[in-house]
């Protein structure tokens, strides 16, 4: 593999820390490069700062100390309002507009871009059933009306739908079930082979992060632990690996119960 | 007098006042329209403003709420010496009435548009929305119902108080409250009284229904 350009890394956080008003540190020092195409995931428990890094890089926080560079250029330098719509975001609690139909959900940024309805209309159609759900059963629906994991893939359409080079993912497929899951995911790889748009994926599933990374940033109290291609990650040393490892590896043991 | 014989006394005094009874309605109503929409006018950008500004929270809930406490006469009295507005009765009492009506305005509106599911905020910026788009596209819109509320409650209100408005001369149905009062004469208070409260209920039946199909829809 060739050393990455400067173009390659279309995300860079350089010695980012993020401090909250009272002085409470949620990041500190964080250094990653995300290159194009990749799809990074991002893996951590719960409170390790995943989210808040994601929202460095659309903005909607600011680094306390350090910078992050988009398409080279800092996030402060860019004009909020275009570095968000170069950027796809599937944000953790999903947020649909409960007022829209979900029609209108997904062609949001469209909308706000200013494309014909026509034009949107057809993409809307196109995203709900690339996300599985058939168009005509859900178009003019509320998202009240749907179940929780089908606003998670609404979710995921809507972050699509201007076809963004960038996309934030916080734990899109959180809410569904595991078959659900398994098929989504499916499809994500097979977008992802055609698409090649530039990921960074959170979740705190290691089993996800192996099967849909390129590679790997483990996370924990605001920290980096490091970067790790899937191979590189379950042959790693380092404890805070091992430990995730290990917590996987006793979750598939009890698959084996009651096995003869 | 048995409650009968009151009541045909009293549906007769109507039926033969039923021109002047009909006209102070009217302007009651016109008191109590202009004052609620100056009210709205008013209410509604600085309840926004507040959202946008916490700095500006105190002092304008502050002084709305201080308004709210001067009995309401009282505030009718305040306002005489004020250049433009002292000069006529109506202008007077559309103030006052304008200036009782905006707390609860403001208050909803602040609250409403507090209340937004914060995960539909962070989706709204995330998606590059500008303050503008979010303010007509989102919140104003899921704060609807309880913007709502407010102004029911404020329109209930004012009908109340715009019977006071007699007292400084600016008519509406306080007048014969205020006569009945002097000349003892419980028809007379009924005639006004009556039909202040028929208008209070159907501006709160209005508005209520108004207010449940907006919150339906979002
Ligand atoms: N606005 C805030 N005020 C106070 N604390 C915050 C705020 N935002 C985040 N935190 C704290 O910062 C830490 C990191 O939060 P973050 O949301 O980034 O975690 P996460 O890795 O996404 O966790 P999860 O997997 O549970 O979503 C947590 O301890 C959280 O409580
Ligand atoms: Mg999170």
């Amino acid at each position: 593999m060739s050393a990455p350009s400067s173009d390659d890394r279309v995300i860079e956080f350089r010695h980012v820390s993020y401090r909250l008003d009272g002085g409470r540190e949620l990041l500190s020092d964080l250094g990653l490069e995300i290159r194009r195409g990749e799809t990074l995931v991002l893996l951590g428990r719960s409170g390790s700062g995943k989210t808040t890094s994601l929202k460095l890089i659309n903005r909607l926080l600011v680094p306390s100390a350090g910078e992050v560079l988009v398409e080279g250029r800092a996030t402060t330098a860019w004009d909020a309002i275009e570095l968000r719509r170069h950027i796809g975001y599937v944000i953790q609690d999903v947020g649909l507009f409960p007022h829209f139909t979900i029609e209108r959900n997904v062609g949001l940024v469209p909308r706000l871009e200013g494309w014909p309805p026509a034009r949107i209309r057809a993409r809307v159609e196109e995203l709900l059933q690339l996300v599985g759900l058939e168009p005509a059963r859900f178009l003019s629906r509320y998202p009240r009306e749907l179940s929780g994991g089908q606003r998670q893939r609404v979710g995921v359409a809507r972050a699509l739908a201007s076809d963004p080079p960038l996309l934030l993912m916080d734990e899109p497929f959180g809410a569904l079930d595991p078959l659900t899951r398994a098929e989504i995911q499916e499809e994500f790889l097979a977008l992802q082979c055609r698409l090649r748009k530039t990921v960074v994926f959170v979740t705190h599933d290691m089993r996800e992060a192996l099967l849909l990374g390129t590679r790997i940033a483990l996370m924990e109290v605001g920290k980096l632990v490091g970067v790790y291609s899937p191979e590189e990650f379950l042959r790693s040393p380092d404890p805070l690996v091992t430990a995730y490892v290990a917590a996987f590896r006793n979750a598939d043991a009890g698959l084996n119960r009651g096995r003869p | 007098m048995s409650v009968l014989e009151f009541l045909k006394s009293f549906l007769e005094f109507c039926a033969h006042n039923r021109a002047q009874v009909s006209a102070l309605f009217l302007e009651h109503l016109w008191l109590v329209g202009v004052s609620m929409l100056l009210a709205v006018l008013i209410g509604l950008p600085l309840g926004i403003l507040v959202t946008r500004h916490p700095r500006w929270n105190r002092p304008i809930l502050g002084s709305a709420n201080v308004v709210q406490t001067i009995p309401s006469l009282a505030l009718f009295g305040f306002l005489l010496p004020a250049p433009w507005l002292g000069e006529r009765a109506d202008r007077l009492a559309i103030a006052a009435l304008t200036l009782y009506a905006l707390l609860p305005i403001i208050q909803n509106t602040c609250t409403g548009i507090l209340g937004v599911d914060p995960a539909v905020r962070e989706a709204a910026r995330g998606m590059g929305m500008t303050d503008r788009q979010m303010l007509f596209q989102v919140e104003l819109p899921l704060a609807m119902g309880v913007i709502l509320a407010g102004v029911r409650v404020a329109t209930v209100i004012t009908v109340g108080v715009a019977t006071i408005a007699a007292a400084i001369g600016a008519g509406g149905l306080g007048e014969f409250i205020f006569r009945g009062l002097a000349m003892v004469d419980n028809r007379v208070i009924l005639a006004g009284a009556v039909p202040a409260a028929l208008m209070a209920l159907a501006a709160d039946f209005l508005l209520g229904r108004l207010e449940h199909r907006l919150r339906q829809t979002s």
